[in-house]
């Protein structure tokens, strides 16, 4: 599939995100195709993780925070009244900073998912949904012979891996990542980014990361994200990756990528 | 110049290295009081009741006779009261601790009931037994029953348990439950397969808490009950009692040597139950931590 072709699977629109008194991101329109890979990029406390958050209510757990605007997701406004936020988060999937696997095995860490959203399935059907669901995020070769292993007994990027195969286990349609490799080593990194690429064409994936040259590596597209004078943050450049990394229209986004501002 | 700030900062430097030397002194004399105490009050209170220890003073009835005196229905008392307050206390206090910190988190509703749970905890205990003779007993009608001492305990180690259960919770990581959430997870799920099995471990140990403050009450049972002798063992919820606090009271309260040893000897058993409950707790603990890991 071409990726200018490819169907539209999220659009924000209009999207402002305030905690308490503080606006933390305002105006933001972005909208993100299937099959791609969005890199949401821009310095520290710029509104990434708080806009990734929008895309999946997990705003919604925080007391203060509220959200105006408009998130469509294939086409139905997530923040519309009739909309669950739980079965939205079924659909879009969430990897976090840090590796956060459950106290449990390796099986019932990605089963959890499963289980929690009421599929009816058999132990078998079980059983082949983890596996495919730890084939896609790379770790199957590593845990086939002890997946009733303790989670914790994994290595840091192992962990990671586990926490994207967890979300790849309920089918979802969206994988929102936020940092996911900001802890880990260069190696555990690049076996991410190289799954990331391997399983995008199934899904839409949206990642935030400061690191510039891993948006460079994986991301078909690039948002960038700067806060103004008042810290309020807003995306100031948004195109193929490679028009932003080459030919940068705004000013900030080139003294960002170049590392003169940061 | 230079030399002056060197001494002045030397004079300085050699002071602070003095009170890193003699703090440690200060602060284990102020141990050694603490521990001292406690010892001496034990040592006493055994030298003094080891040889009136027998299965009379579990068996028996209370008797104006030192040598036939026990506590039989004193102990069956706090058994029962005690026992049933926990049963009261822990759920409720496990649900209200999940629905402040699960629920309500951060709301205005959970901080005013947060503060006056954490209030409660410093009401004198007295206080508790009028509520329960004045509410439960009286206007209720339940009587100066066991089910009375049984609800009046619980109000009273209520605040204690639900704040340890509060501080449990708050123990459990976020990203746990972030993790649980961004999976499709209720927050009944998140509760019931992420952050419970995790907490349950500490819960118990504020439970184990609360009944070991409960069975050291005199002051509200004393007031709930009235009672301080009673020659015959509980048949209901609805029987009148007594509780091992009043008993040893009774002893300690009468003229005669012979009771004086009779309450040491019961304090002694009442602490053998204390530690009991305690080891039990401790391994009830790990038995469900382990559990928890692989829940």
């Amino acid at each position: 599939m071409s990726e200018s072709s490819a169907p539209e699977v999220v659009r924000v629109e209009a999207l402002r995100v305030v905690y308490g008194s503080k606006i933390a991101i305002d105006d933001i329109n972005i909208s993100f195709k299937r099959s791609n890979i969005t890199a949401i990029i821009g310095p520290s406390g710029c509104g990434k993780s708080t806009l990734l958050r929008s895309i999946n209510r997990m705003n919604d757990l925080i007391p203060a925070a509220s959200v105006s605007g408009r998130v469509y997701f294939n086409g139905v406004d997530i923040y519309s009244k009739d909309v669950d936020p739980v079965y939205i988060r079924s659909r879009i999937g969430m990897v976090f900073q840090r590796p956060n696997p459950f106290p449990f095995s390796i099986f019932d860490n990605v089963a959890f998912g499963l289980r929690v959203n009421g599929f009816k399935l058999t132990k078998d059907e079980l059983y082949n949904k983890v596996k495919d669901a730890l084939v896609k995020a790379a770790l199957w070769d590593e845990v086939k012979d002890r997946l009733d292993n303790h989670a914790y007994s994994l290595s840091g990027g192992q962990q990671q891996r586990l926490c994207i195969a967890r979300a790849l286990a309920v089918d979802p349609e969206v994988l929102l990542l936020d940092e996911p490799t900001v802890s880990l080593d260069p190696i555990s990194t690049a076996r991410i980014e190289s799954l990331l690429r391997s399983i995008k064409d199934e899904y839409t994936i949206i990642i935030v990361t400061h690191n510039m040259l891993q948006a460079a590596r994986v991301s078909d597209y690039t948002a960038v994200m700067m806060p103004d004078d008042d810290m309020v943050g807003r995306i100031i450049e948004f195109g193929e990756t490679r028009g932003i990394f080459t030919n940068p229209r705004d000013k900030r986004t080139e003294d960002y990528i170049s590392g003169r501002i940061g | 110049m230079g030399d002056q700030i060197l001494a002045q900062y030397s004079r300085r430097m050699r002071f602070r290295k003095i009170l890193d030397k003699v703090l440690p002194l200060i602060l284990s004399v102020a141990v050694f009081i603490a521990v001292a105490t406690v010892f001496s009050v034990l040592f006493t209170t055994i030298m003094t009741g080891w040889h009136r220890l027998s299965l009379n003073l579990i068996l028996n009835y209370p008797s104006a006779n030192p040598n036939e005196a026990g506590m039989r229905s004193a102990i069956l008392g706090s058994i029962y009261t005690v026992g049933l307050s926990a049963l009261i206390c822990i759920p409720l206090s496990i649900a209200t601790a999940i629905y402040l910190v699960e629920y309500s988190r951060g709301g205005r509703l959970a901080s005013i009931l947060s503060y006056n749970i954490s209030n409660l905890a410093g009401v004198p205990s007295v206080i508790f037994g009028v509520v329960g003779l004045g509410f439960l007993a009286y206007w209720l009608g339940m009587g100066r029953t066991i089910i009375t001492g049984a609800f009046t305990l619980a109000i009273l180690i209520l605040p204690l348990v639900t704040v340890t259960c509060v501080e449990a919770l708050k123990t459990i990581p976020d990203d746990l439950r972030l993790g649980a959430y961004a999976l499709g997870a209720t927050t009944f799920q998140v509760v019931r397969r992420v952050v419970l099995p995790r907490a349950l471990p500490m819960m118990l140990t504020g439970g184990i808490l609360g009944i070991s403050r409960a069975l050291g009450e005199a002051a509200p049972i004393l007031i709930v009950s009235g009672l301080l002798f009673i020659r015959d063992d509980p048949t209901s919820l609805f029987s009148r009692f007594t509780v091992i606090p009043l008993q040893l009271f009774n002893w300690v309260s009468r003229p005669q040597p012979a009771f004086i040893e009779l309450s040491s000897a019961g304090i002694i058993v009442l602490l053998i139950i204390l530690f009991a409950l305690n080891g039990l707790t401790i391994a009830l603990r790990q038995v469900l931590a382990r559990r928890a890991e692989w829940a």
